[in-house]
């Protein structure tokens, strides 16, 4: 399946565009998710956090994904 | 009674304080975030808030029904929230409580201000003289 993922800060500056499209296999998890992309982009490692988020809310490790969610990448937050 | 904004546009602080305004409410606490000269001793020139809309909202108004779930004699909540490029001075993010007394509208101002720090989607970048860092991203 294909998911599209939106980036923000500095995961779209590593990755380098906002919205970057995947080919997954079946049941992919938000774990199996990460793990893909550090291999891709290892600078995603060396960040203080990065969570999946599925349609608006964080995802827990196990969340099988689907190809119609909405898909976002989180890096550590730094509002207020 | 709760009512939440991500905004592009100067935030209005006296329509915010006014938006919370109740019969029932002799306290209203608020939290006013502004854009300081430095950090970590660098000094600041301007700074950037990128934000993934539609789950900032969301969770911004789940930390509010949190609040108001924690400290039911809640009157009203505002939470406004500044996005795109700001100067020295500038108006961040505005936390406004309404409660019959006062302990309670600073326990869940600090409660939003706290929480909405460590969950919702909105990053700063900090512009300095000579280079720009993404707040928070690396430990």
């Amino acid at each position: 399946m294909n998911l599209k993922i939106a980036l923000f800060g500095i995961a779209r500056e590593i990755v380098g565009q906002p919205v970057l499209e995947v080919s997954a296999p079946e049941g992919q998890s938000a774990q199996g998710l990460l793990h893909d992309l550090h291999a891709r982009y290892p600078e995603l490692a060396r960040l203080t956090s990065l969570a999946v988020a599925v349609n608006n809310e964080y995802a827990a490790d196990d969340t099988l994904l689907q190809e119609r969610d909405e898909i976002a990448l989180i890096p550590p937050v730094s509002g207020g | 009674m709760i009512h939440i904004d991500l905004t592009d546009q100067p935030i209005d602080v006296p329509a915010a304080l006014r938006s919370v305004e109740a019969d029932g409410a002799g306290a209203i606490n608020t939290f006013i975030g502004t854009v300081r000269n430095k950090s970590t001793g660098r000094p600041v020139v301007r700074l950037e808030y990128e934000a993934y809309d539609s789950m900032a909202l969301h969770q911004l108004r789940k930390v509010a029904e949190q609040a108001a779930e924690q400290w039911p004699m809640v009157e009203k909540i505002t939470v406004i929230h500044r996005k795109g490029i700001l100067y020295i001075g500038d108006v961040a993010v505005v936390v406004a409580v309404s409660t019959p007394h006062r302990a309670e509208s600073f326990a869940a101002c600090q409660y939003i201000i706290d929480t909405l720090k460590q969950v919702v989607t909105i990053w700063k970048k900090e512009f300095y003289e000579d280079g720009d860092v993404w707040v928070a991203a690396h430990p």
